[in-house]
């Protein structure tokens, strides 16, 4: 078990430096200068000026010394300077974001997953009834429906019209911090942050239970007298999870894609709303440091999906 | 005289819905299992015989096959008797796997992936005699050791797929007998199993029922082993029982046209040698089960009936009773 979770950690290692390597070149292959959104418009500056300035940040050198400057720091925890924020160290600003993105795709996730195991078996069980049709029509328009959709859609609904949840932030500006005002401010971003992801799960979980309630098992134990709804919940049920666990740790990858925009929108201060900004700005640092925490983040949470795998099915043998 | 039977299947009419039309699974069967009895009945797949045993059972696909006509009464551990087919859902569960148990034919696929062995033995025990968690691990281990799984300790915490084929299907045995019941349905119990392994698992049934009295209905296709463990036999066909008797009789004296074919249909030690130094395919019958959607007029059997003449294709023909126990579904039966 140990051995296999270090080895996991190794490719986890080796696919970060991969990842690494092609954010730096989709980043220098794609238009646009950080020179450009470094300087102050209004002072006009020569060409000669401009050069100095490439020089002195290092962008004059080769792309791979480049990146290999880049990578030598990293290695050692430093992920290098902001460009534009003032030379600030780019590890605890990100550092610094990371907290409330793990928060809001957390609770997005819970609420996902929650909600889209409970709808999936109540489906499955009352198999084409109205509450089949009307979870699967729901899931349908959550599956199809872009998280800027839903993001904008959710916000005017909620915040504007009918002034449930506050329309942005994470805390109450000026107000002492409390639990029950950063969930009042969570509980709208990651409500919509979960839908297609709830919406998948349901669909999954329905399918799974389906199969899973014609195998002999289950036929098994009601011929031991078993309560139905134990038949369900005690022997379907735990077999049913099985690919919904596969799925619910690949979708956590994509769910970040979700958090950016949520975050956007919501003007949640983390991950997402860091990374946009650098993105606009050609922020070339931030960019590598914010993918690469994320991804080593995603990559944790992949090796956590297969233990869970093994403890759910006694037959996965990790090693 | 004989004894009081524990199950007493009268005039069993069981329907499924296919396209919106009701179909007979099984029509006009007739079966009664004394205490200590083994009937097995038999027949080709699609004959009603799995049909039979689930109707018994409560287990029929739900909105999909029921009950149309007939009584099931059943003599429980309490002594008394109840018709199954009047009983609500609930009654029906408390029975099931409690006063009536049953063994699959698939072992690798009828225990639950992701529990032990004990566990899945332990349940009806926690169930229906309200044993406690420790007390029922306890009973699980002791049953194990009963239908002769060595290191029962040890088995008993291993999940479904640490077992071979025959070593599942002692533990399913062990799961149904677990609350000592006194009906044992076996569906085709040893068909999934190498010739060895059922034999053995043949045995152990015989064995089991020698200790504890229960009653077994036995579905199978296979008559080698009707002849092992079975005391009366019913043969269907299409739906209906078409010959019953004692094994003794019906093996001896075949009086169904069916039931002749099915015995010639099994090759003998010697004789498949012989018949293809000869150039001669092994005996067969003739055609194929009529769709239970359209069984045709008549005896259903009489399209492939080498005996069938005219009045065959009038009207089902009743159930004649030769005078010796056994009965016969053809209105021939005292020429065979």
């Amino acid at each position: 078990m140990l051995s296999y979770i270090l080895r996991r950690l190794g490719t986890g290692l080796l696919m970060l430096v991969a990842l690494s390597m092609l954010v730096f070149i989709l980043l220098r292959v794609a238009p646009g200068d950080p020179i450009d959104a470094y300087v102050n418009p209004n002072v006009a500056m020569s060409q000669a000026e401009m050069e100095a300035l490439r020089t002195r940040l290092g962008l004059d050198q080769p792309l791979p010394i480049q990146y290999l400057a880049w990578l030598q720091a990293a290695v050692t925890g430093d992920l290098g300077y902001s460009i534009q924020r003032n030379g600030v160290r780019v590890l605890p600003l990100v550092l610094e974001r990371i907290g409330p993105t793990i928060l809001l795709m957390a609770a997005g996730l819970a609420i996902a997953i929650v909600t889209g195991i409970a709808a999936g078996i109540l489906s499955a069980v009352r198999r084409n009834s109205p509450t089949d049709i009307g979870f699967s029509v729901v899931a349908f328009f959550g599956i199809s429906s872009p998280a800027f959709l839903t993001a904008i859609l959710g916000l005017y609904l909620f915040s504007v019209v009918l002034r449930w949840a506050p329309s942005g932030g994470m805390l109450t500006p000026g107000a002492p911090f409390s639990a029950g005002d950063l969930l009042s401010h969570l509980i709208l971003p990651a409500c919509l942050l979960s839908i297609g992801h709830a919406a998948l799960i349901m669909r999954y979980m329905r399918a799974s239970l389906l199969e899973v309630l014609n195998q002999d098992y289950v036929r098994t134990a009601r011929a031991k007298g078993v309560k139905e709804s134990w038949v369900i919940m005690k022997h379907a049920v735990r077999n049913a999870l099985l690919p919904v666990v596969t799925l619910i740790g690949s979708t956590v990858g994509i769910a970040v894609g979700g958090a950016i925009f949520i975050e956007s929108v919501f003007n949640w201060p983390g991950m997402g709303l860091l990374l946009i900004n650098a993105v606009d700005t050609r922020d070339y640092p931030v960019i590598m440091g914010a993918t690469l925490i994320i991804g080593a983040c995603v990559i944790v949470v992949n090796l956590l999906t297969d233990i869970a795998y093994a403890a759910v099915d006694p037959r996965i043998q990790v090693a | 005289m004989r004894v009081a039977p524990i199950l007493d299947i009268a005039g069993l009419k069981t329907v499924f819905r296919i396209g919106g039309r009701p179909v007979a699974a099984v029509q006009d069967v007739n079966l009664t299992i004394a205490p200590g009895e083994t009937l097995a009945l038999v027949g080709e797949s699609g004959s009603g015989k799995s049909v039979t045993s689930l109707s018994v059972m409560g287990l029929l696909p739900k909105g999909v096959g029921q009950v149309a006509e007939g009584s099931i009464l059943f003599r429980g551990k309490a002594g008394q008797t109840q018709d199954l087919t009047q009983l609500d859902a609930e009654s029906m569960r408390q029975i099931r796997g409690n006063d009536i148990a049953m063994v699959f034919q698939e072992p690798m696929t009828s225990l639950n992936p992701v529990y032990t062995i004990g566990e899945q033995i332990a349940e009806p025990m926690r169930i229906h005699l309200g044993l406690s968690h420790k007390d029922a691990a306890a009973a699980a281990i002791k049953l194990l050791a009963d239908v002769g799984i060595p290191d029962p300790e040890r088995r008993a915490r291993q999940f479904p797929h640490e077992l071979s084929g025959g070593m599942r299907q002692r533990a399913t045995i062990a799961m149904a007998l677990a609350c000592d019941p006194v009906l044992l349905i076996a569906d085709e119990p040893t068909t999934a199993l190498d010739v060895t392994i059922q034999a053995q698992i043949l045995d152990l049934l015989q064995k089991l029922q020698a200790e504890r009295g229960m009653g077994i209905l036995f579905v199978t296709h296979n008559l080698g082993v009707v002849a092992e463990i079975a005391d009366r036999v019913a043969v269907m066909y299409a739906g209906r029982i078409v010959e019953t008797g004692t094994v003794a009789e019906v093996f001896a004296h075949p009086r169904h046209p069916y039931t002749i074919g099915l015995m010639r249909s099994i090759p003998k030690l010697g004789e498949a040698t012989a018949l293809k130094r000869q150039g001669k395919p092994l005996p067969t019958i003739a055609g194929s089960v009529p769709s239970l959607i359209q069984l045709p007029s008549g005896c259903s059997f009489a399209p492939r009936c080498p005996y069938a003449i005219e009045a065959c294709r009038a009207d089902v023909p009743p159930l004649y009773d030769t005078g010796t126990g056994q009965r016969s579904r053809c209105i021939r039966w005292q020429e065979f």
